[in-house]
């Protein structure tokens, strides 16, 4: 069984360049291990702890979160189909940067929170540390 | 709140390694750990819905069947109902069904879901120190199925059947007559004391 912290890793860390007053898009690539699963953005039941990704205020509006489409996945433990994101799969974050934004290099942070499984276990929520690298045009 | 999976590797070298090295949903009656190589399960002190303390040496002279779990792990609650159903059915054998939640939101969040599911056992709030006693419980549901010595005779980690759990049980309640235990009560607490 392998450690949780080898569950779920970011892939790519997302890089931006970002053009001002521009909606621009920023992709944070995650990879699951084998086996495993995380509860999609929008679980079937309250219950179920989702993945999100947020972003701390900063210089640069956050827009949107967008999600890739979750699949429904049959377990052993679940009467009905669960909504889930497993693999390798993109989180993509629309922002934008106010036109007055001073230009150069910057960095955002945010926060990864999931909680995984497996078909026949599960793993305490985790939140992971996510930097995004920018540059401002 | 839990401990890394590291010290789950520990658990099964030192303590359980026949256990975990099979998958979960293998383990059965037959394959519990032998009455002489069963190692004493790790004594706690936690507090129950009611803040009441309660000590798992308490039971002592009973089987019990020991269940780490939290409301957001779905195959945690489809065992639940199975544990209801061991309490209802073996407690005058002297089987105690003890829970112990992992939920950082503590019982906010699972004393309504025990009320909503009329859960018949007790349950008591966990904490990273008990979580270690355990040799580090990394995933959830993780199951000890502990005798009447106060030993541990079976290790569940993962979802199981429930005949697993009920070969094991009736196995367990069996030995009654070796345990020299006499059952005494305590208000709403089944307590055991010890006869020698």
């Amino acid at each position: 069984m392998p450690g949780q912290t080898n569950i779920l890793s970011i892939k790519t860390a997302p890089r931006a360049v970002l053009e001002r007053n521009a909606v621009n898009t920023a992709t944070v690539t995650v990879q699951l291990r084998n086996g495993f699963h995380v509860n999609s953005n929008k679980p079937m039941d309250d219950y179920l702890i989702p993945l999100r990704l947020t972003w701390e205020p900063g210089g640069v509006e956050v827009l949107e979160i967008v999600y890739p489409e979750p699949r429904l996945e049959k377990y052993d433990f679940s009467a009905k189909p669960l909504s889930v994101f497993s693999g390798s799969f993109d989180l993509i974050t629309k922002l934008k940067v106010p036109a007055n934004a001073q230009t150069g290099p910057g960095m955002v942070a945010g926060k990864l929170r999931y909680q995984a499984c497996t078909e026949k276990m599960c793993f305490p929520p985790k939140t992971l540390d996510v930097k995004m690298q920018i540059e401002i045009k | 709140m839990l401990s890394r999976n590291a010290a789950v590797l520990v658990l099964c070298a030192a303590l359980w390694a026949s256990s975990c090295s099979r998958p979960a949903h293998e383990v059965n009656a037959a394959s519990m750990t032998p009455e002489k190589d069963r190692k004493p399960a790790p004594d706690f002190t936690l507090r129950d819905a009611g803040g009441r303390q309660v000590k798992l040496s308490d039971y002592r002279g009973k089987v019990v069947l020991l269940n780490f779990w939290a409301t957001w792990c779905a195959p945690c609650r489809i065992e639940i109902p199975w544990f209801i159903d061991f309490e209802q059915r073996f407690k005058d054998q002297g089987l105690a069904v003890l829970g112990v939640a992992m939920d950082d939101e503590g019982w906010d969040v699972v004393k309504p879901y025990l009320a909503e599911k009329r859960v018949n056992y007790r349950v008591l709030m966990g904490d990273e120190a008990v979580s270690e006693a355990f040799g580090g419980v990394a995933s959830l549901p993780t199951t000890f199925m502990i005798d009447r010595e106060g030993r541990i005779a079976s290790v569940h980690i993962g979802l199981v059947s429930k005949s697993d759990y009920e070969d094991e049980i009736v196995q367990l309640v069996k030995n009654a007559a070796h345990s020299g235990a006499v059952p005494v009560t305590d208000g709403n607490r089944s307590l055991v004391a010890r006869a020698d």
